[in-house]
């Protein structure tokens, strides 16, 4: 196998507030291999969120290092930090975060702004990515005229849009009817076997079986780190919910 | 991020906002349109100024009677009538400045014609006036010497007399009265407007000097026969001006034997003075005006600055999605100071406009002369930017300096 691609030594972050110091993640090694699909949990205050922010470039270890893709990132500057995000991760959050009054092309091709594509490639990128997710017919919707599912696939075409070779996820599914997280579950499956590596956050033990790895954090440490055993797929359960006497047999 | 697609950005985030911007923009269009109307209002005031100097004639000096003082008190200008014909021809043939001198009587009458009547200045004087007033006879003719050596009842016309006794007639050889006395009208001047005192200088009728006297004004008992109460003079150029004051003041002392120390009967005036100080009093208006008008920019200003302010707070969330995105604190900057700019740059361009359209409404409303100043309309454009830029600093680098996670975070 190739070099991981997330790897991190003894990776920590302090933050402090007034006089009190807090390690939110005290010491964390783990490596990541490309084509993995890893679920995060751990109740709140425990690391996972901090965590997340560092694997993303969001934020900047207070110790340790972390490699992502053989780049050392831990040192770099905000901006550079910034391009890293830009070219190699895909973000989807839990509230989509699509910009309001903008259609739903314009928010696919925001990424592309960043990376100085021009106009005719950024539209053929974003409308590839929207078709993807199957949101051909809605390019020119804008978010108040979608359902919160086809936001979160609007909003995962735009963490797609400039080839990542990370997806972090954050809560996907929190802001979503069971059926509908299944669905977008099915699309993020689809991507980690089309060779994208996933990490997401969750707090619902169900979703993160449909992860291929479980990493639990606790008080700042990983608690467990272990493979999923009886692994769902979303496509199989979408079958079954269409045809729900086949399922009875 | 290249500029263009800035420039849409914050196009498109402004439109969200419409009322906002526009309510936002007001204070940029009415600094600069009141930027732009008053420097046209004041430009056009100092043009009329300029315009009254040159109708006055730049050359001119006028020699009044000084006033006489009599126990200690001061009587008005002119209550000492000291100056002669004499003196108007020895100041045109003794003083190399001047070129020529005009003497003049003058006094209030009422002109009829027909079953009309008005009541005029009436200026007896030589035909040397007409060249040193730089004044036109645009129909008939001037007097000549020989008008004036006779007596002759002939006059001349300025152009509100014409107006108010022959409404729609040719007034050239038409026989008016001037206190029951029959004087034949030879020719009209040409229009000359107000003077800088607001006096209409065409409400006159001009007649040789010799009639005046004899005719029309009666004499004064006291007076000498050949007193006159004000002498025109022309200065042979602009620049020997000063030269001819004062070789005038030389020849009037000799000629009124005025002793080393004693004060002058009679006064010298160089109509450059009275309307340089109202040129002087009209720049102070026209700086006056235009700082307030820069302060209504800089309130403008500060109200760029409060609504990106609290449209930095109100998308700090959208800030946090773009920095996750990808947008280096850079491209943050410049999309938050290119909608500040863009905001006062169309404040500044409708703000021109208004300004432009509220100087003409001003002109016409107010019969007010108004000089449309390009590089006024050029320097607001860049001002206005300038605002946009210095305002817009602040709220931007704000933006910029947002912590990514922190600000995804917000509500």
């Amino acid at each position: 196998m190739a070099d991981p691609l997330i790897q991190t030594k003894n990776l920590g972050r302090t933050y402090h507030l007034g006089d009190n110091v807090v390690p939110a993640l005290r010491s964390v090694s783990m490596a990541i291999e490309p084509g993995e699909f890893v679920a995060v949990m751990g109740p709140s205050g425990s690391g996972k969120s901090t965590f997340m922010n560092l694997i993303g470039c969001l934020d900047r270890p207070t110790g340790g290092e972390y490699w992502l893709a053989g780049e050392n990132v831990a040192d770099l500057d905000i901006d550079a930090l910034a391009g890293i995000r830009n070219r190699k991760i895909g973000f989807v959050f839990q509230t989509f975060n699509l910009l309001a009054r903008t259609t739903a092309l314009q928010n696919v091709e925001m990424p592309l702004l960043y990376s100085g594509i021009d106009s005719a490639n950024r539209r053929e990128r974003a409308t590839a990515r929207l078709t993807d997710v199957g949101l051909a017919e809605r390019m020119d919707h804008t978010p108040s005229q979608l359902s919160g599912g086809q936001q979160q696939r609007v909003a995962i075409a735009r963490a797609l849009v400039n080839d990542p070779v990370l997806v972090l996820a954050d809560e996907p599914t929190g802001a979503l009817d069971s059926r509908t997280s299944i669905e977008i579950m099915s699309i993020l499956q689809d991507l980690n076997t089309a060779g994208i590596t996933i990490v997401i956050v969750t707090h619902e033990a169900d979703i993160a079986q449909y992860a291929k790895r479980v990493v639990t954090f606790r008080d700042g440490v990983v608690l467990k780190d272990t493979p999923v055993t009886s692994r769902l797929f979303a496509s199989d359960i979408l079958k079954d919910w269409e045809n729900p006497a086949e399922a009875m047999q | 991020m290249n500029l263009l697609v800035t420039i849409a950005v914050a196009l498109r985030a402004l439109r969200v906002n419409a009322l906002r911007s526009g309510l936002t923009m007001l204070g940029i269009i009415i600094g600069v349109a009141a930027v732009i109307a008053m420097v046209a209002v004041g430009a056009g005031a100092q043009e009329r100024v300029n315009a009254q100097i040159e109708s006055l004639g730049a050359n001119l000096l006028i020699v009044f009677n000084a006033s006489s003082r009599q126990g200690g008190a001061q009587g008005g200008s002119g209550t000492r009538p000291n100056l002669t014909l004499g003196d108007a021809v020895a100041l045109q043939a003794e003083v190399d400045a001047v070129e020529l001198a005009a003497p003049n009587v003058g006094g209030r009458a009422q002109v009829i014609f027909g079953n009309l009547n008005w009541s005029v200045t009436i200026q007896g004087t030589t035909p040397e006036y007409f060249p040193v007033r730089e004044w036109e006879v645009v129909e008939g003719r001037a007097f000549g010497p020989e008008d004036v050596r006779g007596a002759t009842k002939v006059a001349v016309l300025g152009q509100t007399v014409v107006e108010n006794l022959f409404v729609d007639r040719n007034p050239i050889g038409e026989t008016i009265r001037i206190k029951k006395v029959p004087f034949r009208v030879i020719g009209v001047l040409a229009t000359k407007g107000q003077s800088s005192f607001g006096q209409d200088q065409d409400d006159v009728v001009l007649i040789p000097i010799t009639t005046a006297r004899k005719r029309v004004l009666g004499t004064n008992s006291k007076a000498r026969p050949d007193s006159v109460n004000i002498i025109f003079l022309k200065a042979v150029n602009a620049e020997r001006l000063k030269e001819a004051e004062e070789a005038v003041n030389d020849l009037l002392r000799q000629r009124h034997r005025i002793r080393p120390g004693e004060e002058d009967d009679f006064k010298v005036r160089n109509l450059e003075e009275i309307t340089a100080a109202r040129a002087a009093s009209q720049k102070i208006l026209t700086v006056l005006l235009s700082a307030v008008a820069s302060i209504a920019l800089l309130v403008g200003g500060i109200g760029i600055m409060n609504i990106m302010l609290v449209s930095v707070t109100e998308r700090t969330r959208e800030i946090g999605l773009r920095m996750a995105l990808g947008a280096r604190r850079k491209d943050i900057m410049v999309q938050f100071l290119v909608e500040a700019v863009t905001l006062s740059l169309i404040g500044g361009f409708i703000g021109i406009v208004a300004g432009l359209v509220g100087a003409a409404v001003i002109g016409s409303l107010a019969d007010w002369p108004v000089k449309i100043q390009p590089t006024a309309s050029l320097v607001a454009a860049v001002f206005s930017g300038a605002v946009g830029v210095f305002f817009g600093y602040y709220p931007a680098r704000k933006a910029a300096r947002l912590d990514p996670i922190d600000a995804l975070r917000s509500e």
